[in-house]
């Protein structure tokens, strides 16, 4: 069987490294850092860790659903596709720092999108 | 078969069950929800078991030290105690030893603890008038001979635990107490790494405690401690510290006040944008925040995104009840 994703990627010490990474980037990025205003850091570093797991096509017990009502108050802010969008591109930044290849940050991206609809409430 | 523990009632843990599962097919009503380890959703406590430390993977070393663990990930292998709520702690009668004013509006209440009380400094108690008012205060020393635990009660308007404490306490008065609580304190991984200790008003409580703390264990990285109020009146322990930074090498001391300040020696600032702008590349640090909500969650926040780790930022957020 060839290696997942999220084998290939280093796993859970890949989630750990990036998971302090990106965060820091979503937060100092102006397009989306009002959606986090207010939230209680510690606990949003946790499903920051969730959200990268399942994005390194990692074991995850997200369902559409999950997503649907635990954004649905963001909609209502006005979350659209353009923050789901800038959160990708520091996705992809977090990976490019940490030295992984074009090709598997494509990967990455390509298991974020079906996310997409759910998230934003469509 | 380990058994588990939990407000008096036994489980048996199966093969194969994590304490998770344990305690679900029993009914047991426990918060969790990704069952993977992430969420942290399920964090609990042994108060007499340390957990494998498969358990206690993504905690805070605090928390580690506290013997918490996630009940998902956890396959015991010998019987453990189990806390849910540890607000369900016991209070215990103890004696007033001495009762002190540090400045105008703040005083120093010395209490005695009993022989099996163990704590951290910087880790807060419960204090319970008989009248049954509650009010939490951090502890601002390191273990003496005496038992002795050190209280800075600040003198609120209207308030009434505050103005009762500064009025009415008296050395061999008793009073209830509960605890220790939280995860603002100490724990030495590498005695070379910066710490950055930011507080306002009687966030200088927990803040001592964690400074005797790390000085008193061999810490060698500097430390830098920033104390703010708004006037120079909520300032206190001025002198004792800047003594302490004048013989300690590795132990910096700036007190700040926000409003009008007339005074050369305390910096006209507030003390987390005082520090966040000395330091502003906080990566390696380890950092403590106590004191007033909103300096908290800012600091938080700023230290964060000046390279801080978030395991590594440890909070207690003061938040007042009159």
């Amino acid at each position: 069987m060839s290696e997942s994703l999220f084998e290939k990627l280093g796993g859970e010490a890949a989630v750990d490294a990036a998971v302090d990474i990106f965060y820091r980037k979503v937060l100092a990025d102006d397009r989306i850092s009002t959606f986090f205003d207010g939230v209680d850091m510690a606990s949003q570093a946790a499903k920051q860790k969730s959200f990268l797991t399942m994005a390194f096509g990692g074991p995850n017990n997200y369902t559409g659903a999950d997503l649907r009502s635990g954004h649905a108050h963001l909609v209502k802010r006005g979350l659209n596709d353009s923050h789901f969008d800038a959160v990708v591109e520091n996705l992809g930044a977090t990976l490019t720092e940490l030295g992984v290849s074009d090709e598997l940050i494509g990967e990455v991206v390509a298991v974020c999108e079906p996310t997409r609809n759910d998230i934003l409430g469509k | 078969m380990p058994k588990l523990t939990l407000n008096s009632t036994t489980y048996d843990n199966n093969k194969d069950e994590t304490v998770l599962d344990t305690l679900l097919s029993n009914k047991v009503d426990i918060p969790y929800a990704c069952k993977q380890g992430l969420c942290q959703s399920c964090l609990i406590r042994s108060p007499n078991q340390t957990p494998p430390t498969g358990a206690q993977k993504g905690l805070k070393a605090t928390q580690v030290a506290r013997n918490f663990f996630l009940a998902c990930q956890c396959h015991p292998s010998e019987d453990m105690e189990l806390e849910l709520d540890t607000n369900e702690s016991p209070f215990v009668t103890v004696n007033v030893i001495k009762n002190q004013k540090l400045s105008q509006d703040i005083i120093e209440l010395v209490i005695s603890h009993p022989d099996n009380f163990h704590y951290q400094p910087g880790q807060f108690i419960n204090l319970r008038r008989a009248d049954g008012l509650v009010r939490s205060y951090s502890i601002a020393n390191c273990k003496r001979s005496n038992n002795s635990l050190e209280l800075h009660i600040q003198k609120l308007p209207n308030g009434k635990f505050s103005e009762w404490a500064h009025l009415s306490l008296k050395p061999g008065d008793t009073i209830d107490m509960q605890g220790p609580f939280g995860d603002c304190f100490y724990t030495q991984e590498k005695k070379e790494q910066p710490l950055l200790l930011i507080g306002t008003g009687t966030g200088l409580a927990p803040l001592a405690g964690i400074l005797e703390s790390a000085l008193t264990q061999g810490h060698t990285g500097p430390i830098h401690l920033y104390h703010g109020s708004r006037d120079a009146n909520g300032l206190y322990l001025v002198d004792k510290l800047t003594a302490l930074a004048k013989k300690t090498d590795n132990f910096h001391y700036t007190p700040c006040v926000s409003g009008e300040n007339t005074l050369p020696d305390f910096q006209t600032a507030r003390a987390n944008d005082k520090a966040l702008s000395d330091l502003p590349d906080l990566k390696g640090y380890k950092i403590y925040l106590c004191g007033h909500p909103d300096m908290v969650k800012d600091s938080q926040r700023k230290a964060y995104l000046a390279g801080a780790s978030l395991q590594q930022i440890f909070a207690d957020a003061f938040t007042v009840n009159v």
